[in-house]
């Protein structure tokens, strides 16, 4: 369970507020997704989470244990990340980049081989074709994968996405969402995700988050959230894609 | 030119191990600060700044510069230590050069590192800290391996550099593949000359190539390519070392005989050595010093003796501009540099290499000149000189004592000198008594009766170790008041000539059998 009460962030500089007095709870096993148009706050209040980000304010607890009161170090390599656009290290292989975290905590060859193994079969990537390859040998939905698994590979409780699909065609980009959520159901994770997309957030979402301004506006189910959006914000964010999924229906139905 | 190509081949081992030495020292040496300095000037621009600019003006000073200068410096940093400590650090040869090839290293190195670091993809950083990294993992996990390629280059670059410029560490006594070029350039030997280049540059680049290697082994994450590269460059260094670690040198126990940069001088230190080898002593040379650089070096005990010549040593070291008259002034150097430096002067060798006016015989007898003071009447003689006689106070001195201040000067390059007084186009010329040319071009020089000329007597000089060292002293003693003044034109002449070109060596022992032992 991840808790964040009064979270507030204010880059120097910029004189307006990231983040304001932001409450907001992820419950043990929930996919929360945390949506807003851009500059809306979303990604800061996400990297606070694991402390990429010190706050400016506020408390964060995962599991009970203050965030702020941890070694961000120990925090962050149990706290699984999955970056934009895969954020893979390119010098690394594939197996390389997936055993990173499980390395770093002092896991041996061994340990790390098969875990490798074990995420790579997860991940839907065949061991023997993608291990040895550098991340510039892959597709982008293969980068995404892997990065998915890197994520995973010192069993976080808790993982965090940022905008983990945006670089990726629309076939793609299906077929990974589908199987984020899988393994997310499969392992009980914790989940926070961040998105501007929100088709994405309606199919994978137990609940969204929807933020502006830096500011949470609603928190709900998909279906709360196109029963009675809080404003008109929230409305049009929801409206958006019944719209398109009207006209598509519409036209392919003609 | 094939004896030329053969002596050059005898000294390769011994100029290619200590350049590689040198080169190879200095680059490990500015890896190893600019590194570090260069991972700090990435991450702080308020020290990357200014260290940037810092680096960038030493690489604008010129290397011979750079090094020359590193003398002095030691020099005084080493009667800093002596006073404070108790010891002294030796100013001439490796260390210098050490230093000041170091600095040039740092340059490509550091300002690669710099961009490398700082051109590294913020995604990237941020990813490593978010898989958990220190800083310090996050450095020497991700940063440093994906800035290596571009570092590589910057090694390449300055590994390309040091070994070019190394050969200008000839002048401050470091032996390395210029002293090939330098000594060439002296005795106009152009094998020499191309046989230093070449060496120079196929050594560069087969450093460069073998970095290359890695270079691209590391980008390929080949194994295989990166020990070959590593044991190219482990072979490259163990081959140029072989002579040295087989054979110890001479130097490190022995005597060290000086030479300047020419002919004369190159010829009288292996005389010199040869007389010193025969009295049982273990002799190498130091040769291409500049001129105060050999003096300063006979007194900080890196060379053992040298030849100088008593004008240069009366105006330069005692600062003095008055004519005592010749023994006078052999006198006064004399307990001059035994009381101020613990330099001692066996005496005169028995010739002068003096600044005189020559002019063809022929054309002296015409016109009846016998003396610098019969040229007055003749105001419309050409007088050739080399680029500096008319700004020297020779110079002066003889114009204003025999009143030629409005004779029509014309300069030449030294070489050309002789070809425009025989061919007629100067009619009188500056030259040096020692130099065999005069009489090879049937020349007089003209007598200086008012004595306007300093006397540049031939002087051998020992310094403060070995001036009471009785045998060292009885193997040169010989030699004093010996060496005519025909002798040493007509030995001079056999290195000089463009025909039947004899090295210094052969010289030496030519006129060695002329000498008393």
């Amino acid at each position: 369970m991840i808790e964040i009460l009064q979270l507030s962030k204010a880059y120097a500089g910029s004189g307006t507020q990231a983040v304001s007095n932001l409450d907001l709870t992820v419950l043990e096993g929930e996919f929360l997704v945390l949506i807003g148009p851009s500059g809306s706050g979303k990604t800061t209040t996400l990297n606070m989470v694991n402390r990429l980000v010190e706050p400016d304010g506020g408390e964060i607890r995962i599991q009970g244990q203050n965030v702020l009161e941890s070694d961000p170090v120990m925090l962050r390599r149990n706290i699984g990340y999955v970056f934009q656009e895969a954020g893979l290290f390119p010098h690394m292989t594939v197996a390389e980049n997936i055993g990173v975290t499980p390395r770093l905590l002092g896991r041996d060859d061994a340990w790390v081989e098969a875990r490798v193994h074990e995420l790579l079969v997860m991940v839907q990537l065949e061991e023997g074709a993608f291990a040895n390859r550098l991340p510039a040998e892959l597709s982008g939905g293969q980068r995404q994968r892997v990065a998915l698994a890197r994520a995973l590979a010192a069993r976080p409780p808790v993982i965090l996405l940022d905008e983990p699909f945006g670089a990726l065609d629309p076939v793609t980009r299906e077929a990974v969402a589908a199987d984020v959520r899988q393994i997310h159901q499969r392992l009980g994770l914790t989940t926070l995700m961040v998105t501007h997309d929100m088709t994405e957030a309606l199919l994978m979402a137990d609940r969204i988050a929807v933020m502006r301004d830096g500011r949470l506006i609603q928190v709900g189910t998909p279906r709360e959230l196109a029963a009675s959006p809080a404003d008109d914000f929230v409305t049009q964010l929801i409206e958006n894609p019944r719209r398109r999924a009207h006209a598509l229906a519409e036209m392919l139905n003609a | 030119m094939n004896d030329s190509v053969r002596e050059a081949w005898g000294l390769l081992p011994d100029y290619l191990g200590q350049h590689v030495i040198l080169s190879v020292s200095a680059l490990l040496l500015g890896v190893a600060v600019s590194l570090p300095l260069g991972i700090v000037a990435a991450r702080s621009r308020r020290f990357g700044t200014p260290l940037l600019a810092a680096v960038s003006v030493v690489q604008t000073i010129p290397g011979l510069a750079l090094l020359a200068l590193f003398y002095p410096l030691l020099l005084a940093l080493s009667a800093l230590t002596q006073d404070l400590f108790g010891f002294s650090i030796r100013a001439l040869g490796f260390l210098p050069a050490l230093l000041a090839l170091t600095l040039y290293a740092m340059l490509p190195i550091l300002r690669n590192v710099v961009t490398a670091l700082a051109g590294l993809d913020p995604a990237i950083l941020m990813a490593a800290k978010g898989v958990g990294m220190t800083p310090r993992q996050s450095l020497f996990k991700v940063e440093l391996p994906l800035a290596a390629p571009l570092v590589l280059a910057g090694i390449r670059t300055a590994t390309v550099w040091v070994v070019g410029i190394t050969t200008l560490s000839t002048p401050i006594g470091q032996t390395s593949l210029g002293n090939y070029i330098f000594t060439g350039l002296q005795i106009e030997n152009w094998v020499f000359v191309l046989f230093g280049c070449v060496a120079a540059a196929a050594l560069a680049l087969t450093l460069d190539l073998l970095l290359a290697m890695a270079g691209s082994g590391l980008a390929m994450r080949s194994r295989r390519k990166l020990v070959a590269a590593g044991l190219g460059l482990l072979a490259v260094i163990a081959a140029a070392l072989a002579p040295e670690l087989v054979q110890p040198r001479a130097s490190h126990q022995g005597i060290v005989i000086g030479a300047k940069n020419f002919g004369e001088q190159y010829i009288l230190s292996q005389l010199m050595a040869s007389r010193l080898t025969r009295a049982g002593f273990s002799v190498s040379e130091k040769s291409d010093l500049g001129s105060t650089i050999a003096f300063r070096a006979l007194g900080a005990g890196d060379i053992d003796a040298y030849v100088d010549y008593s004008g240069t040593l009366w105006g330069n070291i005692l600062g003095r501009t008055d004519m005592p008259g010749r023994q006078a002034m052999l006198d006064q150097l004399a307990t001059s540099l035994k009381k101020d430096h613990g330099i001692v002067s066996l005496g005169s060798l028995g010739f002068e290499n003096a600044y005189i006016f020559a002019m063809r015989k022929d054309r002296a007898e015409a016109l009846h000149i016998k003396s610098l003071a019969d040229l007055a009447a003749h105001p419309d003689l050409r007088i050739g000189g080399d680029f500096e006689i008319f700004s020297r106070p020779e110079w002066r001195a003889v114009a204003a004592a025999y009143g030629l201040g409005a004779m029509k000067r014309r300069q030449y390059q030294p070489d050309f000198l002789y070809r425009a007084v025989t061919s007629g186009d100067a009619d009188v010329v500056s030259a040096f008594s020692s130099d065999g040319r005069i009489a090879r071009y049937g020349l007089v020089i003209l007598d200086d009766p008012k004595a306007a000329l300093p006397p540049y007597d031939a002087m051998l000089l020992v310094g403060p170790a070995h001036a009471h060292d009785a045998k060292f002293i009885a193997a040169l003693k010989p030699l004093i008041g010996s060496i005519s003044l025909t002798l040493m034109q007509q030995a001079n002449l056999q290195v000089d000539r463009d025909q039947d070109k004899q090295t210094p060596a052969a010289a030496a022992a030519w006129m060695d059998q002329r000498l008393p032992h």
